[in-house]
Formats: structure tokens, sequence, C-alpha cells
């Protein structure tokens, strides 16, 4: 039977247990009220037109037929952008910065990619606003379109941006070039790392592009009031993020523009980027009315976030014992239409794992004729785990080596200095790999015709700022206010860092997220950051609470502060015996005392603790049809200390099986110019309920010193080893090696005849 | 503008009337002819079943029936699931195994899970896996809806 376990050295009081989320009745009653549940009075609705072609020179669009089709309220285009009708010292700013931003939102001059908004409608409803649509006239220039990231790099390939030089390890090239920027680290000594192995391997792999598959379609309102003043309620992952987009793209101070972030219906960093806000806002200048907007499931595909396809080659020098004596990658991944690839951290994150003293990185941020590449997941480290766990796996084969031990032989541990010259923090990969060799999936039999692979993966989480403000009420249950938008069970992890430090129960306290205009700044949710981040917020505001309870006693008992103290709840004077009071107690009196108590807090911690998971997949391949079933799974992963192992399990299991999905299923398929063909949820085929066993699960908690409790950010390391532990079990199934995802049943039945198996 | 007609349907144990146009979906009509906003649209294909409702006791894509198609017809939405006197059991369950991260897809998997334990109380694991391949989750894994659903079925 399957199993979750949690491996705790240290037992708190609210930080660890399983209580049920705040917002939990709303989300299983319907009454939860997301980006799309907002209507106000008058709202409009928007529909945006997109581009049919990859690429092409937009020659002229005419509006008119759709302004004057009955229903329509405004048609806008790129000309009624800032970007659009101011002079280049009007905008102010960094001109191409600003212009590949407003650009993305709505093209002026060229569309880059199929989807690439040109032009947008409101109208009293969706479906005049679709019909209205049709009538806007736009003529088109088509452009050859690269679509192939190594294809892209070559010189004299197809350009996208006539205005991009590259960065070449900060040096500007004079020509343009579709690589916006190459990067590289190096330590050690190459050659001689390589000189000194028994075995040097090299394989170069690719992946796919792919999409974050977040269920609720991405969605805004806004409403540009008379005053000036612009609201928007969206779905998003971080409502300041948006404030800062669309303050920009249209030239206003961050002030006049208020975000309040609805319930978000998932995200994986494709939330992060804001594509509708802008638009709906200047519609909604326009016509004076609110103006709110839904993308299609095809536009979510074509038009918002994927993540980058890449090629990337690696290379490892082992000693027959296994011991890796170098390594080497070069990684080039496609941003799509403007730059800005997660390459970086898949450089960083490649060989993370393991401590080796000579290796080098090269990284290709490369722009192609696709969809802007958006965060998905650690960004950049899935791909890059996929490739380097794929060929330590072949090593592992030829060297006839258990890959667990190989892994324990290699590990980074507190104080490994990586190859980008960051020195390891105390981590728990060691904790992680003989978590898995001791667990029961690793020891059972493997059955015939099943494959087990192994894999690990790093990410390494993310601190930045977060603002909590808490108020105790006067029945002693404490409001709190962030700016942490809630994706999943955040309220609550956050809830009980606070609880836990003022030494009440969990129910006592009432976490709420609040718009951008109630609450300090506050980065995104992501990064594997909120439990780590705002909850230290929630933490350092639940010391000013305390502060402020104990000079309320003091106060009440005419004592001096330094002989109170504020333990489990309970504020006692240290000398005197008699004078006690619990929390609940104290509240009461605050209104005698000088009035409500606010405790407040904004932080940008660094403390932050890195990420390390490993996984067990046991697969069955179908010898006739080439089918993959995952049969048995276990995801291990370092949580620091899991404050609600319940949603800490969520995030390993989720990030488990977006994995399998990218492993064996999921891929953009695009033809020859860059449409893309299958965009739809039933083309573009994610894993179901029935593809799937249970997901094993197994916390490790190595303490992050960063944090009181320990806590690490759980959610992103999750997905960097699946690809590669599935790709290994097929190959332990099949004896095929597969070096391009997703693993489908053509690859490898192809991969059989190739052999002369089949 | 597009000619109305008049729709009677049971919704949730009341008769209601509602105008829609024959363009309509169901779930268009729930959410902003009715302002229903429980019943969630994920694709509006019928390929993710987030906007799954009850339709005389069978689950159907709210996205892929239209609203004059619902005259006549018992309807069960996430809104007529609890009760005064509490959660339905499959909600509880949901609540209390963490079986909802962002929670978009949940009233979807909660009336399809009804529609199953009302037919077949004691369904197992596999039956429940085959029946909610309709309903597209993207943060659980399943792993833990799967889990709340079989805390409620009669198998064990």
């Amino acid at each position: 039977m399957t199993s979750n376990q949690v491996l705790s050295e240290v037992e708190y009081n609210v930080v660890g247990k399983r209580p049920v989320r705040p917002d939990g009745v709303d989300k299983v009653t319907g009454r939860a009220r997301y980006g799309d549940d907002t209507n106000l009075t008058g709202t409009l609705q928007a529909k945006v037109l997109r581009s049919p072609h990859p690429h092409a020179r937009i020659k002229s669009i005419d509006t008119s037929k759709a302004e004057a089709f009955p229903g329509v309220k405004a048609v806008i285009t790129a000309k009624d952008l800032p970007f659009g009708s101011l002079s280049k010292d009007e905008l102010g700013g960094d001109y191409t910065a600003l212009k590949f931003a407003s650009d993305h939102m709505m093209a002026s001059d060229k569309v880059l990619f199929k989807g690439h908004p040109v032009a947008a409608v409101a109208a009293v409803n969706g479906h005049v606003a679709q019909s209205a649509m049709g009538l806007i006239e736009v003529e088109y220039e088509v452009l050859d379109s690269i679509v192939d990231v190594r294809e892209a790099m070559k010189p004299g390939a197809t350009l996208l941006h006539d205005e991009l030089r590259t960065n070449d390890m900060g040096e500007t090239s004079d020509k343009p070039s579709n690589i916006a920027t190459h990067m590289s680290y190096e330590t050690g000594d190459l050659a001689k790392g390589f000189a000194d192995a028994d075995l040097v391997m090299e394989k170069e792999f690719t992946t796919a592009t792919v999409h974050q598959g977040y269920i609720e379609p991405h969605n805004t309102t806004a409403f540009w009031n008379s005053d000036g003043q612009l609201n928007i309620w969206t779905s998003t992952q971080g409502s300041f993020q948006v404030r800062a987009t669309v303050s920009n793209i249209l030239r206003l101070p961050v002030s006049q523009v208020k975000v309040t972030p609805m319930e978000i219906g998932g995200g994986f960093g494709g939330k992060i980027t804001a594509y509708l806000d802008a638009i709906c806002a200047v519609l909604s200048k326009k016509t004076g009315t609110p103006v709110k907007a839904l993308m299609s499931r095809t536009e979510v595909f074509e038009a918002s976030g994927p993540a980058p396809a890449s090629w990337m080659r690696v290379k490892i020098g082992v000693k027959n014992n296994g011991k890796m004596t170098a390594v080497e990658t070069a990684m080039a991944m496609d941003a799509g239409a403007y730059p800005g690839s997660p390459v970086m951290q898949a450089i960083v994150c490649a060989f993370a794992c393991y401590d080796v003293e000579n290796g080098k990185v090269d990284g290709y941020d490369v722009v192609v004729n696709k969809p802007k590449s958006a965060a998905y997941r650690a960004p950049g480290a899935p791909q890059a785990a996929f490739a380097v766990e794929s060929l330590i796996d072949e090593i592992c084969r030829e060297l006839k080596l258990d890959p667990i031990d190989f892994r324990l032989l290699n590990a980074a541990k507190e104080g490994t200095r990586r190859i980008e010259g960051l020195v390891a923090r105390k981590i728990g990969l060691v904790e992680c790999l003989e978590a898995a060799r001791d667990h029961d999936h690793y020891k059972s039999k493997i059955e015939k015709g099943t494959g087990r692979g192994v894999a690990c993966g790093y990410w390494p989480n993310r601190g930045f700022q977060s603002s909590v403000v808490m108020t105790v009420n006067y029945d002693g249950v404490v409001s709190l206010i962030m700016g942490s938008v809630d994706i999943g069970g955040t309220r609550a992890s956050i809830a009980q860092q606070a609880a836990e430090t003022l030494g009440i129960a969990y129910e006592d306290v009432k976490p709420a997220v609040v718009d951008t205009d109630s609450i300090g700044y506050t980065f995104i949710t992501g990064g594997s950051r909120t439990s780590f981040a705002t909850g230290l917020a929630a933490i350092s505001a639940a010391e000013d609470v305390k502060q402020q309870m104990i000079s309320r006693a003091a106060k009440i008992w005419d004592a001096s502060e330094d002989d109170i103290e504020f333990v489990a709840g309970m504020i006692s004077h240290k000398s005197d015996e008699a004078l006690k009071l619990s929390f609940k107690d104290l509240a009461r009196q605050t209104a005698s005392t000088g009035g409500s108590i606010s405790g407040r807090s904004s932080v940008d911690p660094t403390g932050e603790g890195n990420g390390h998971a490993v996984h067990i997949a046991d697969v069955v391949v179908d010898q006739e049809t080439g089918k993959t079933d995952v049969t048995r799974f276990t995801a291990i992963q370092d949580a620091g200390k899991a404050v609600h192992p319940s949603y800490v399990e969520g995030q390993m299991q989720g990030g488990a099986v977006q994995g399998i999905g990218w492993a064996l299923n999921e891929e953009y398929f695009f033809d020859d110019t860059g449409k893309m063909l299958n965009s739809s949820f039933l083309d573009y085929r994610m894993p179901t309920a029935l593809d799937l066993p249970m997901i094993d699960t197994v916390i490790v908690e190595v303490a992050n010193p960063g944090h009181p409790y320990g806590v690490r950010g759980v959610g992103e390391a999750s997905i960097c080893p699946p690809m590669a532990a599935v790709a290994n079990a097929v190959t332990g199934a099949t004896g095929h090696r597969i070096l391009s995802l997703p693993i489908t049943p053509g690859k490898i039945l192809e991969a059989g005849w190739e052999n002369g198996k089949s | 503008m597009a000619t109305v007609t008049q729709v009677q349907t049971t919704l949730n144990g009341e008769v209601i009337n509602f105008l829609c146009e024959p363009r309509q979906s169901l779930l268009e009509c729930l959410r902003d002819v009715l302002g229903m906003t429980g019943t969630k649209e994920g694709c509006n294909d019928g390929n993710c079943g987030a906007c799954t409702v009850i339709m005389d006791g069978r689950i159907v894509n709210s996205c892929l029936v239209l609203g004059v198609e619902a005259a006549g017809s018992e309807l069960t939405t996430i809104e007529g699931m609890a009760s005064p006197e509490g959660l339905h059991p499959l909600q509880q369950s949901f609540l209390e195994n963490a079986a909802l991260q962002c929670g978009i897809c949940t009233p979807g998997f909660l009336l399809a899970s009804k529609g199953l334990l009302d037919q077949e109380p004691d369904a197992d694991e596999g039956r429940i896996r085959h029946w909610l391949a309709g309903n597209l989750c993207r943060c659980t894994g399943y792993d833990k809806i799967v889990r709340a659903v079989l805390q409620v079925s009669k198998a064990k």
C-alpha cells in the first residue's frame, strides 16, 4: 500500500500539523471569488484579435467596420497605447525594454508569434465582441519564421528583432542576432578533469515546448475611474507585478494603479506575466465602464507562457568508482518572441546536486517565433535535470554502479562550491538520497518487464520582499493581512507560523490576502518563497505584537517591560507569579490601555534554504504499442520543516505529475512556420487520474538555519527529477535511451526498430 | 440583439425561470445570466470538466449543453451540494484530505464524484480514477482527490 512519511526531528504546537485551510469551505462550496467571478455593474466584455501568422509585418489595420457593429463600445490597437502614440522623448526610460513590453501586450509593427495581439474589442457581451473581431481588417506582409532554437542561433538566420544585440558575457555585439544573451561559468581545470577520468560520456538532449497547464484561463477586469484611478481585479501570482507591468506600459505612477488579487486557479509561474490587464484598462478608459476579458483555452496555449524548448549537450567524466572528475554543458533555450528564457537557472541548477572540482557551463537565451516563454515551476531546472540525470544513468549502467550509491558518492553537501561560485549552505540532498535508498520502493524487487529509474533535482528557492500586518481583536483573535497570493494553501501555512510564534491556536489567526493599496510591497507567489519569506514576515510581525503586549502588561501592572516575558501565549511577570495574563485576557484590555494593537513587518530575507528532491519511478512499457505506464512512483524531498505536511505532499505530488506529463505526453506541435497545431486540452495531453498511480511521498526535514522553524521552499524542486526518473525507468524497461522529451510511444518503437530488437 | 427564450428548470431543488439566447451554453447561463459563479470555466470545449454539473442524474460538461436544453430538467450545481445542516460528506472529505490546492477544478470534481457515488456508493480506486478521467487537475497529481473520494465511498 502507498504511504506518506514525514521524517521529523523537531515538533511544534501548530507548525507541522494539518489543519483545514482557512479558505477551504469557500473553495468546496463554490463561494470563493476567482478573477472571472468579478462582475461589476455595467461590465463590458473584451476579446483580443490575434495574429494568424508567426512572423509578419503589420501593414495596416482597419477597425472601422468593427467599431460600427451594434453593441461594440470601443476598439483599440497599439496606436492607443503610450508606446504607439508618444515620442521617444515623451516616453522616457529604456526605449527597447518598453517596446518589448508594450509590443508583447499588443504588437505595433511586427507580429512575432501566432496569437500575438493586434487589436481588442469591448462590447456588450462576448458574442458581440467575437463577431465584431471578424470585421477588423489587418493587412500583413508575411515573413519567414524561425522555430528551432539551434537554427535561430546560426549566422544568417531570419531575425526577429532588428534592435536585438547579443550580450555576450557583458560585451554587446555590433550585429543584430537572435541570441539575446550568452552566459558562462567555469571552475577548476576542465582539461585536466576530463584527462583524469576513466570514462567520459557526452550526449545531446532536447525537450519540447510545454505549457504550465493551469485550469483557470487568464482573466482580468479593469475600471479606469473618472478620477484617474485605475482598478484591476485579476488572477495573478503577483498583484504588485501586475501593478508594475501596467504602470510601465501605460506610463502611470504605481500609486495610480490598484490591483486586487482574486483567487487564482493555478499558475505554476505562468501567471506572473500580465497579458490582459493593460488592454482592458485602455478599453475601460475609452468607454468609461469596467471591461473584463477571459482568454479561451486556445489563447492560453498560443499566447501565454509556455516553458521553453531546449537543446542541451552534456559531458561528464568519472573515475571507475563513479567519482566525477569534470562536467561540462552547453544549453540553449528558446525564449519565444522576446528575450528572457530561464537558461541562466538551467545552467546554474544543472550540476548543483554534485560536488565536482572541474566544470564549465554555457547558456544561450535565443528568440524564436513562438509565444514569449514564461516561468514554469523551477524555470530552466527541469530541462537541465533531464539531460544531466539521464547521462548519469547511462554512466551508472556502463560502470554497473547503483544509481543512488553514485549520487551519494558525488552529492553536494554544506560547503560544496558550485560552478557559478556559490557555496552550498546546510542542505539535505544526502538525507534525501538515504531516504530513497532505504525506502520500501527502492528495496522492492523489480518485476520482469518493469523498469526502475532514479533521479535527483535542485532548486535554490527564493527570498525577496514580503509584508504582513496583524491586528489583535478584543476577543484575542488575530487578523492577519498579507500581499502574498494564496495559490495552494499559504493562508494556512502563514497562519500556522503566526499562531506558533504567538503561542495561540491556529483557529485564532484569520488570514486575508489584500490589494496593493492595503499592504506593503510583496513579491510574487513563486520561487518557492511564500511559506519561507512571507512566513518570516508573519513571525516578525508576531514578535512586534508580542512586544506591544508586553508593554501593555507593563502599563497594567505598573512594572518594567524588562521584568515581563511572553511565553507560549502567556504574558507573565518574571518574579511575581500572581501577575499573569493569557493572550485573550490581555487582548480584552487593549481598549483601556491605549487602543488596538497592530504588529507589522516587511522583510527581504536572504536566508533561503536550497531545495532537493529525489524521485523513484517504476514503468511498464507495452512492447506492441510503445506506451509507457507509470506503475509506482515515490517522491522524496527536503522541506526543511513542513509547515502543513499535507500541502507539502501536495506540492511534491503535483510537481511529480506535471513532470510525468512532461516526460511522456506533453508537447506543442508546431508546423514548419511555428503555428501551434494542438491548442486544446484534448490534443495537448496532460495526465488524468486514470494515467497515474498514487504518488508516495517522504518529507525529509533538514532544518534551514535561515528560518526559525527551519522552513525551506517546497513548490519547485519536485518538478526537476521526474523526467529523468521516468526516462531512466524506460531505459530499464526497454534498453533504449530516449534523448528527447516527450518519450512518446513512437520514439520508443523507433528506437527498437533501429536497434533491431523490436 | 438575438432573440431570447424563456427556460424553466429545476436548479438545486428550486423551480426557476431564466432568459437566454439560443447560442448561450448552460455554463454561460449559470455564470452570466444567473450569477452562479461556482461552476467554473476551464476550456469551454468539454475537455477539462471544471464546469461539471449534474443534469437529470448524469454528469455533464455544462459548456457542452445549451441553456435552452436545460428546459424541464433537474440540475445540481456546486451551490446545491451543501445543506443548512452542513457540508456534503465529499466536501468535508476534500477539506480534511487537502484534496485541493488552487481550487478551480474542485467544484467540477465534487459534482463528478457525487455523480459517481450516487450511482455506485462502493466505487473502488480503479473505478474512481476511471470516472474522474474527464476532470483535469493540474495542482494535486490526483492522489489526494482519489483518497478523498475513497474515504466517502463504502468500498474499503
